[in-house]
C-alpha cells in the first residue's frame, strides 16, 4: 500500500504541474501544445546541470542542493525555450497549434543530438549513480533507518523526493498567483476577452508572454521531476506523452487548479498499475492480484489512454475553455 | 487552421507570375528551407569549434554533407566526393514514399480545418493489418498480386477506421481533436504491440539477432515490383510504391479541387457556418476527412512494408513511428497541395539521408536532419508573415497600382455584362 500511493504520487506530481502549466498559458489565450517539448527539453536541461555539478566534483552529501539547483534550471531552461512559441504566437500571430508541434519536433531532436554527441547513445544518465541517490530516507528526519514504525510518516518521508513536495508547493503558489493576485487575475481575463481587458490598461501582449513564460518554467520543472523520478535520472529525448497527457488532465480538470489536483492523481494511479502491476502487492499477503488476473500487460498499459478519451467524451458538454484561447491578438479589432 | 490573407490577390487583379498565390507559398517554403538549412549548418560549425573531438575539416565535412548529403559517393583517401549515387536517391525516393502519404493525409485534414497528428498511429493500424494479411495470405499461398492487394486495402482500411475515431470525437462531441488523435496514437502503439506479442507465428525467430522483428514480406514473396528502378536506381529499396503514392497525390489533387465533394470539404475548413448555411453536412465531411487522412496515412505504411525488405519492430508500445508526425513539416511545406507534397516529401527524405551520410561519414550524428526539419516547422507557422512580406512589396508597386485600379474597372464591367440581361429586365418591368 505504501508502494502504490509513493508510486502514484511520482506518476501524479509531473502530471498535475505540467497541466497547470498548460492552464497559465490557456488562461492568457495561447494554446499550448509544446508542453511535451518543454518538458523533453527541461528533463535534458536538468540531467545537464546535475552533471555539471558533479563534474565541479558535488558528491552525494550535497545531493538534494544539487536536484534543488536542477529543478529551477530546468524550470528557467523550459522558459526560455518556450519563448520560441511565445514569439511565434504573441509578435508574428502565427498558427500556435503548429508552433507548439515545432516545440514537439524541435526539443527531441535537439536532446538527442547532443545526447548522442555527449554520451554515444541514445540517453544520457547522472554520473554513476542512480536517481536514488537524490531520496529522503526516515534517518534524514532523525527516524531509525529502513523507515518509521507508522506507516503514515513512511508514505510521506520514506524513501521520496524533496522536488515532488517542492513541485507541489509551485503548484499552490501558482494556483494562488492565478486566482488571488491582481496580475493573475488579469492574465485570465486575456484568455477570456483580451479587447476588453485592454480597454481597461491591460497590456495583453505582456500578459500573455507572463503566462507562456510561467508555463514553460512549470513544464521545465515537470520535465526534470519525470526525469528524475520515473526515469532514474536519465533524459533520452523523450517524455512518453506525458506533456500530452498532461493537456487532457486539463480538459479534463477544466482549467481549474483543484480539479486538475484531483485528476492527475487518477491519473497518477492509472499510470502506475500501468507500469508496476506485475509487483503490485497491495495488501502485503504474498498475492498479485493484478498479475494473477492474466490479463495481457498492454491492456493496462493502453489503459489510461482509453479512459482519457472515455472521460473526454462525457465531460466535454460542460467544459469551460477559456473564450480566446488560440485566437491571435488584434489590437484593431474590437 | 488557415487564416485570411490580407494580401490575398482579389480575382480582378492581375498580378506578375511570381506574385501569385501559388508563387507565394513556393517562396515562403523555399525562405523556411533555406533557414532551416543555415540553422543547421551554423549548429554543426558551432559544435565543431566548441567540441574538442571534432576537427576543423570533420566539421567542414559536416557543413557539406548537411547541403549535398544526398549526392554524397562516400569517402576516398579521407575526402569527401560527390557525384550521382544511384543508391542514395533510389533509397531517398523509398523513403520518400511512406513521407507523401502521411503528408497528405495531414494535408487533407488541414483542408478541412483539422489538425492530424493521429497519422503515427494510423500509419501503426496500416503496418498491422499489412503486415498480417500479408503473411497469412502468402503462407496460404495465394497469388502474390492477389495477396499484395489484399494486404494493402486492409491496411488501409484499419488506418481509415483509426482515422473515424478522432473525426467522431470531434463532430459529435466538439472535442479538440488534438487530444483525441495524441490518445489514439498510444493505444495504437499499444494495441500494434499487443496484437504482434500474442501472435508468434508472425515473429522473426529464424534470422538470429533479431529480437523482436516481425517476418519481412519478401519472405512470402508479396512484394511490391521494381517497375522501372532496378534499372534506374540498382542497389537501392526503390520501388514501384513511389509511383503508386505519386498517383495518389495526383488523384488526391483531383478530388480536392476537381470535385463538388472536394470542395464541400475545402468549404468546412474555410468556415464551418458558412458551409452549414450552404447545406453542407458538416459533421459527416469532418468524419469523412479524418477516414481518408488515416486511410492515406496507412496507404504509407502498406508501401513501406510491401516492399518487401523493410523490417518492422514490433514491440513499439513506449514509442511512434517518426514519419507520421513527419507528415506534418511535409504538409506545411506543401502549404497543403497535393502535388507540392511529392516534392516536400522527396525534399525531407532527401534530409534524412544528409543525416545518415552525417553520421556514417562524420562525428555528427542523424539528429541534426530533424533539427532543421523542426526549425523548418516553426517557421512554416510564420508563413502568413512572409506572405505578407511578399505581398506587400507588390501592392506598394505605383505601375501594379494602376494596373489593378484599371483591371478592376474591367472586372466590373465583364460582371456587370454577365449579370446585364436580368438586370435590365428588372430596370423594364419597373419602368412599366
Amino acid at each position: 500500500m505504501v508502494f502504490l500511493i509513493q508510486q502514484t504520487m511520482q506518476y501524479a506530481v509531473p502530471l498535475m504541474i505540467v497541466a497547470l502549466a498548460g492552464v497559465c498559458a490557456e488562461r492568457s489565450g495561447i494554446i499550448n501544445l509544446g508542453l511535451e517539448g518543454i518538458m523533453i527539453f527541461g528533463a535534458f536541461m536538468g540531467v545537464i546541470f546535475v552533471r555539471v555539478l558533479q563534474g565541479a566534483g558535488w558528491t552525494q552529501d550535497q545531493g538534494q542542493l544539487m536536484v534543488m539547483i536542477a529543478l529551477i534550471g530546468a524550470g528557467i531552461c523550459g522558459m526560455i525555450f518556450s519563448l520560441l512559441l511565445a514569439f511565434s504566437a504573441i509578435n508574428l500571430k502565427a498558427d500556435q497549434t503548429i508552433g507548439g508541434t515545432a516545440l514537439n519536433m524541435l526539443a527531441p531532436a535537439i536532446v538527442l543530438f547532443f545526447i548522442v554527441l555527449i554520451a554515444h547513445q541514445n540517453s544520457l544518465k547522472i554520473n554513476g549513480a542512480a536517481g536514488s541517490w537524490f531520496m529522503l530516507s526516515s534517518e534524514d528526519f532523525g527516524g531509525k533507518a529502513g523507515g518509521f514504525d507508522s506507516a503514515v510518516l513512511n508514505v510521506f518521508l520514506n524513501n521520496v523526493y524533496l522536488t515532488t513536495y517542492i513541485c507541489v508547493l509551485v503548484f499552490v503558489i501558482v494556483s494562488v498567483f492565478l486566482y488571488k493576485t491582481k496580475t493573475g487575475m488579469r492574465l485570465r481575463s486575456c484568455g477570456e476577452n483580451p479587447q476588453a481587458a485592454a480597454s481597461l490598461g491591460i497590456n495583453v501582449y505582456k500578459m500573455r508572454y507572463l503566462g507562456v513564460m510561467l508555463s514553460g518554467l512549470l513544464a521545465g520543472m515537470g520535465g526534470f521531476q519525470f526525469a528524475l523520478t520515473i526515469q532514474n535520472c536519465t533524459s533520452s529525448g523523450q517524455v512518453a506523452g506525458y506533456g500530452f497527457l498532461a493537456l487532457a488532465v486539463m480538459i479534463f480538470g477544466n482549467w481549474t487548479p483543484l480539479n486538475i489536483a484531483f485528476c492527475s492523481i487518477l491519473f497518477g494511479l492509472f499510470k502506475c498499475i500501468a507500469a508496476v502491476y506485475a509487483t503490485l502487492d497491495i495488501n502485503g499477503d504474498g498475492v498479485y492480484f493484478l498479475n494473477d488476473l492474466g490479463i495481457s500487460p498492454y491492456a493496462y498499459r493502453l489503459m489510461p489512454y482509453v479512459i482519457t478519451l472515455i472521460v473526454l467524451a462525457f465531460t466535454s458538454k460542460n467544459s469551460r475553455v477559456p473564450k480566446a484561447e488560440g485566437i491571435p491578438y488584434d489590437k484593431g479589432q474590437r | 487552421m488557415m487564416k485570411k490573407d490580407k494580401n490575398a490577390t482579389a480575382p480582378w487583379e492581375k498580378t506578375k507570375w511570381y506574385r501569385s498565390e501559388s508563387a507565394k507559398s513556393i517562396f515562403s517554403a523555399l525562405i523556411s528551407i533555406a533557414i532551416g538549412l543555415f540553422v543547421g549548418a551554423v549548429i554543426v560549425i558551432v559544435v565543431g569549434l566548441m567540441s574538442p573531438t571534432i576537427s576543423s575539416k570533420d566539421m567542414w565535412d559536416g557543413f557539406k554533407l548537411v547541403l549535398l548529403g544526398v549526392f554524397s559517393t562516400g569517402k576516398t583517401g579521407g575526402n569527401l566526393t560527390f557525384g550521382f549515387n544511384p543508391v542514395n536517391i533510389g533509397n531517398m525516393l523509398f523513403r520518400a514514399t511512406p513521407l507523401i502519404m502521411t503528408g497528405l493525409s495531414v494535408a487533407v485534414a488541414f483542408k478541412t480545418g483539422l489538425f492530424n497528428i493521429g497519422a503515427p498511429g494510423q500509419f501503426l493500424m496500416g503496418t498491422m493489418g499489412t503486415l498480417s494479411v500479408g503473411l497469412w495470405l502468402g503462407w496460404a499461398g495465394t497469388p502474390a498480386w492477389l495477396a499484395w492487394l489484399a494486404a494493402f486495402v486492409v491496411g488501409v482500411v484499419l488506418g481509415a477506421l483509426w482515422g473515424c475515431i478522432p473525426g467522431a470525437f470531434k463532430a459529435y462531441l466538439n472535442i479538440n481533436e488534438v487530444i483525441t488523435c495524441i490518445m489514439t496514437n498510444w493505444i495504437a502503439a499499444s494495441l500494434v504491440t499487443w496484437w504482434f506479442d500474442s501472435h508468434n507465428e508472425f515473429k522473426n525467430s529464424s534470422e538470429g539477432g533479431k529480437v523482436a522483428y516481425i517476418i519481412p514480406l519478401k519472405n512470402v514473396g508479396v512484394v511490391t515490383p521494381k517497375l522501372g528502378f532496378g534499372a534506374l536506381c540498382p542497389g537501392s529499396q526503390a520501388n514501384g510504391g513511389f509511383w503508386i503514392a505519386v498517383i495518389i497525390a495526383i488523384g488526391m489533387w483531383v478530388i480536392m479541387s476537381k470535385t463538388t465533394f472536394g470542395y464541400e470539404l475545402k468549404a468546412c475548413g474555410a468556415n464551418k457556418a458558412a458551409a452549414k448555411y450552404a447545406g453542407i453536412n458538416g459533421k459527416r465531411n469532418q468524419i469523412l476527412s479524418m477516414a481518408i487522412a488515416g486511410a492515406l496515412a496507412a496507404a504509407g505504411a502498406a508501401l513501406y512494408y510491401l516492399s518487401g525488405n523493410t523490417e518492422f519492430y514490433w514491440s513499439t508500445y513506449m514509442s511512434l513511428p517518426a514519419v507520421g508526425f513527419n507528415g506534418i513539416p511535409v504538409a506545411l511545406l506543401a502549404s497543403n497541395h497535393p502535388i507540392g507534397v511529392i516534392f516536400a516529401g522527396i525534399f525531407m527524405s532527401m534530409l534524412n539521408i544528409a543525416g545518415l551520410q552525417l553520421k556514417n561519414l562524420t562525428m555528427y550524428n542523424e539528429y541534426i536532419s530533424d533539427v532543421i526539419i523542426a526549425v523548418i516547422v516553426y517557421l512554416s507557422a510564420f508563413a502568413l508573415f512572409f506572405r505578407q512580406f511578399l505581398g506587400k512589396r507588390g501592392k506598394n508597386d505605383k505601375e501594379m497600382k494602376n494596373a489593378n485600379a484599371e483591371a478592376f474597372e474591367e472586372y466590373v464591367t465583364e460582371k456587370k455584362n454577365e449579370a446585364g440581361v436580368s438586370e435590365q429586365k428588372i430596370t423594364e418591368g419597373g419602368n412599366e
